[in-house]
């Protein structure tokens, strides 16, 4: 059957057959690499005209129709028109830590796709530590925002980039607490066993209560993490203009709008993968007959129909929520997600160790 | 009890997140309800209602004669001086020389749909049309005169 | 005084907010003096878009000068419109017709519910939902269409003149209002739900910048901002003009004095105001539309003043008239200039985030402010 893995892996026999052992791996890399830019540049497209299509529904709007069908081309428009403008550097500002921060931001939302299973046994590095890396590399990211914020000299930025600080590194907590959940009724950090421990059932629905509370805390707290509204303080339009990417204008704007995108797309994809298992098709319990129906879906289907779920659901929240105030937001978290994803976790310890989930 | 409230709190909050993202997903899923005209596309079946308020216009009937006496109440009226009426010295049937409107000069670019004109009108000479894309490149071209070349002014009218 | 650009001797930050800026909708400039995310001080630059209405009023005569008044405050140009003219029917000392009376009644109360809509969605956008700006604009819209057929503008109407209104109401104006009572009925659930009952939009509005009845007086205040903090001060009650005296509608009152009670204010006005045109609109009595008066209008020497509510507050027209066609000296009292004058006072201490919901709630439109 034709499936990403089966190409994979027939790309990684002929290669080995043509090239040497080192040979073979290096053009492996550049392959992947190819194929994580190109990714990014799909989903950049992909997620800009959903996001403008899903805003303009909710908003009774028609949203972009005029380029390409439907305008379905819209967003590459609007590449095309930041990619010919001019990149300014302001005056006064850090030249070389502004122009790094928005390359820190993609590289950032690049390692990020290391771990992610895209479909069955399709996956660019299935370290051990998968989840671990995950969280580890994500709160990277708050270092090119604050990195834009401080080199742009300019005051708006640096309060965006101070807001964001805080912001990301206390919704770190709760993500962390609420992905330990997963870890702590699989047994490992792994992503692939992490999948493969679903095959009877997500675990949203084999964890009872606690496990959706962990997901609802998952997706409040990735929302914050990827500073998406409500919790945009970094860039509240309303009060900071632009935020902590006030001043970049062109390409280099465009990189932080894309590797927002990105890691919306890819906590969605993580949040999928932990809770609604990753390319795992939608299987109960022992129902063989059924199982096989859903298993006739390919995995990559089910992997991206899931994750473009969250991310609508996302989107959803952006388009109906205010924004919240900078101590709101982190009373938010300290007072509420975190005790409450706190004494989650300790109910799903005891359910873990007491064999309660199905 | 301190628990409790802290749940009711969580509870009601949740509740009222639902409540409206349950509305927008309603218009997300509901497209009939969308409202938006769009505006090059329907150039042709757009109708503005009759006394929308787009330039002043001066009718003429199929013989190009107009109803303006020149009796510069417009002008009068006009705040913003937009209207200017340029004279000049006719020969009517009987010889005698009679003043009549040479030009009616509209400067499009000064004027605010103000109505004030029309109001002040006796004769019911202007009006106002239902234009409303007045762009231009040249500003020149705003500055309209709004008697036809050649016209005259209809018989019966004082 | 300064230690370096944009930093006070404290150590303080001062920064711009506008005149180009997201938040001030118009060109608003405010110098904002923080600590950290704290503001200390709010300094309101004004002067952006100064058209010197009032000099240039000197020069129109009493039947120009009233279209120059709807380029005051916008979003109640008719209401702007409508003061103007019960000034100089007072210098003239004309009555005007009962039906132009209703006219200028149910004309006012559609520009209040306008303004009202459009304030409620550009204060959900001030706090940064986007959503119901757009559904605002629905209802918005209707009101507009209704003008438009009627008045022959969606925004700078001109429609009240001295002596009544310019035209006689369109056929269609009483199906069309009716219609649009039917859409606002099924729609206004909807604002509670989106925004009102929102628990992220109630936490960003309560307890936020707080006026007290004394500094509302203090102040100026008037319209919503002060009735938000308990203080009567409707035009519409205490000095009825027109037909308000006969109407059936309540004061709108709330005594929190916070952010959330001047959006509430600004909720039930709305309902009021379809109150008023419920009774209106089926009464519209037959008649003349206006008083037939001179070509050249011209005031007796003497001084007259007249107030109305506006959507925003207290608009007060004063003229001084020499005896001539064109008054002596015209000065407007509008309602945003007193209320931008308490953002200092109520937002010191609250957070930068608090700012812009405080500017949403006085409803602040900036050529108003400047003229």
């Amino acid at each position: 059957m034709w499936s990403f893995s089966n190409i994979a892996n027939n790309l990684h026999e002929w290669l080995s057959n043509t090239f040497n052992p080192t040979m073979t791996l290096i053009i492996e890399m550049v392959l992947a690499g190819v194929a994580v830019i190109g990714l990014f540049a799909a989903l950049g497209l992909v997620l800009v005209i959903m996001e403008r299509k899903v805003s303009a529904w909710m908003q009774i709007r028609l949203g972009p129709n005029r380029v390409g069908p439907k305008g379905m081309l819209q967003s590459l428009a609007d590449t095309l028109k930041l990619l010919v403008k001019e990149g300014l550097t302001p005056n006064g500002a850090d030249k070389f830590l502004f122009n790094l921060a928005p390359f820190i931001a993609m590289i950032v939302a690049m390692l990020l796709m290391a771990p992610i299973a895209f479909a069955k046994d399709f996956q660019l590095w299935d370290l051990n530590i998968g989840v671990l890396y995950v969280s580890a590399v994500s709160s990277l990211m708050v270092i090119s925002i604050l990195m834009a914020g401080w080199s742009s000299n300019n005051k708006y930025s640096l309060m965006g980039a101070m807001r964001s600080g805080a912001q990301i590194v206390s919704y770190e907590l709760s993500a962390g607490l609420s992905v330990l959940a997963v870890v702590v009724m699989t047994g490992s950090l792994q992503v692939s066993d992490i999948i493969h421990s679903q095959a009877d059932g997500w675990w949203i629905f084999k964890g009872h209560i606690p496990m959706v509370i962990a997901f609802v805390t998952f997706i409040i707290a990735v929302t914050a993490e990827t500073n998406r509204a409500p919790f945009d303080l970094a860039e509240a339009e309303s009060e900071l203009t632009a935020g902590f990417h006030t001043e970049y204008s062109g390409m280099k704007f465009a990189l932080f709008f894309l590797a927002e995108y990105v890691n919306v797309f890819i906590v969605c994809a993580i949040g999928a993968t932990l809770f609604l298992g990753g390319w795992m098709p939608f299987h109960i319990g022992n129902w063989t007959a059924f199982n096989h129906v859903m298993d006739y879906i390919p995995s990559s289907i089910w992997f991206f129909g899931k994750t473009f779920f969250l991310i609508f659901v996302i989107m959803w929240f952006r388009w109906t929520f205010p924004r919240l105030r900078i101590d709101q937001l982190l009373n938010l978290e300290w007072k509420y997600l975190l005790p409450i994803s706190m004494i989650n976790l300790l109910i799903v310890t005891a359910m873990a160790i007491l064999k309660w989930h199905f | 009890m301190f628990i409790t409230k802290y749940i009711k709190d969580v509870y009601n909050g949740v509740k009222s997140l639902l409540v409206g993202m349950k509305r927008t997903l309603y218009y997300f899923t509901h497209h009939k309800e969308i409202i938006t005209q769009q505006y090059p596309d329907n150039r042709d079946t757009l109708v503005l209602p009759e006394r929308f308020k787009g330039e002043v216009v001066m009718p003429h009937d199929e013989n190009n004669e107009h109803r303006c006496t020149g009796c510069q109440a417009c002008e009068l009226a006009c705040p913003n001086g937009t209207i200017k009426v340029i004279f000049k010295n006719e020969l009517n049937a009987e010889g005698k020389k009679k003043k009549a409107i040479d030009k009616l000069v509209y400067h499009l670019e000064l004027c605010t749909m103000c109505n004030l004109c029309i109001e002040a009108c006796p004769s019911d000479a202007i009006k106002m049309a239902q234009t409303f894309e007045h762009s231009v490149f040249d500003r020149n071209e705003l500055t309209k005169i709004l008697n036809n070349p050649g016209s005259k002014i209809m018989d019966g009218v004082e | 005084m300064f230690e370096e650009v944009g930093t006070t001797i404290d150590g303080d930050m001062i920064i711009n907010v506008g005149p180009q800026h997201p938040a001030t909708h118009g060109v608003l400039h405010l110098v904002i003096t923080l600590n950290g995310e704290t503001i200390k001080k709010v300094e309101p630059h004004l002067g952006f878009i100064h058209r010197s209405i009032e000099k240039m009023c000197e020069s129109l005569s009493y039947r120009q000068f009233i279209y120059v008044t709807s380029r005051m405050d916008y979003l109640s140009a008719h209401i702007n419109n409508h003061a103007c003219a019960l000034c100089v029917e007072k210098g003239l000392q004309v009555e005007i017709p009962p039906r132009a009376q209703v006219i200028r009644v149910l004309m006012d109360e559609l520009t209040r519910i306008a303004s009202h809509e459009l304030w409620w969605g550009a204060m959900a956008m001030d706090l940064g939902a986007f959503t119901p700006f757009f559904h605002a604009f629905r209802e918005r819209e209707s009101i507009n269409d209704i003008m438009e057929e009627t008045c022959g503008a969606r925004l700078t109407m001109n429609y009240m003149v001295p002596g009544g209104v310019m035209q006689d109401l369109h056929p269609n104006f009483q199906k069309r209002t009716k219609e649009f009572l039917q859409l606002y009925k099924r729609k206004i659930h909807e604002y509670d739900e989106l925004v009102t009952g929102n628990i992220i939009f109630q936490n960003r509005m309560k307890n936020v910048g707080y006026l007290s009845a004394e500094d509302a007086v203090s102040y100026g205040c008037s319209g919503p901002a002060a009735r938000g903090s308990g203080v009567s001060c409707d035009i519409r009650k205490i000095y009825p003009y027109e037909i308000y005296d006969k109407l059936e509608f309540d004061e709108v009152l709330e005594t929190a004095g916070d952010s959330f009670a001047r959006y509430m204010i600004r909720i039930r006005e709305m309902q009021q105001s379809i109150r008023i045109i419920e009774q209106l609109i089926d009464n519209i009595p037959e008649g003349d539309f206006q008083t037939k008066t001179k070509a050249v209008l011209k005031l007796p020497k003497g001084e007259f003043y007249t107030r109305v509510e506006t959507a925003r507050g207290e608009l007060g027209v004063y003229i001084v008239s020499e005896g001539g066609t064109t008054p002596y000296r015209i000065k407007f009292r509008s309602p945003g200039f007193s209320n931008l004058s308490v953002l200092d006072h109520i937002a010191r201490g609250s957070k930068l985030g608090d700012l812009v919901a405080m500017m949403g709630t006085l409803d602040l439109v900036i050529p108003d402010i400047d003229r």
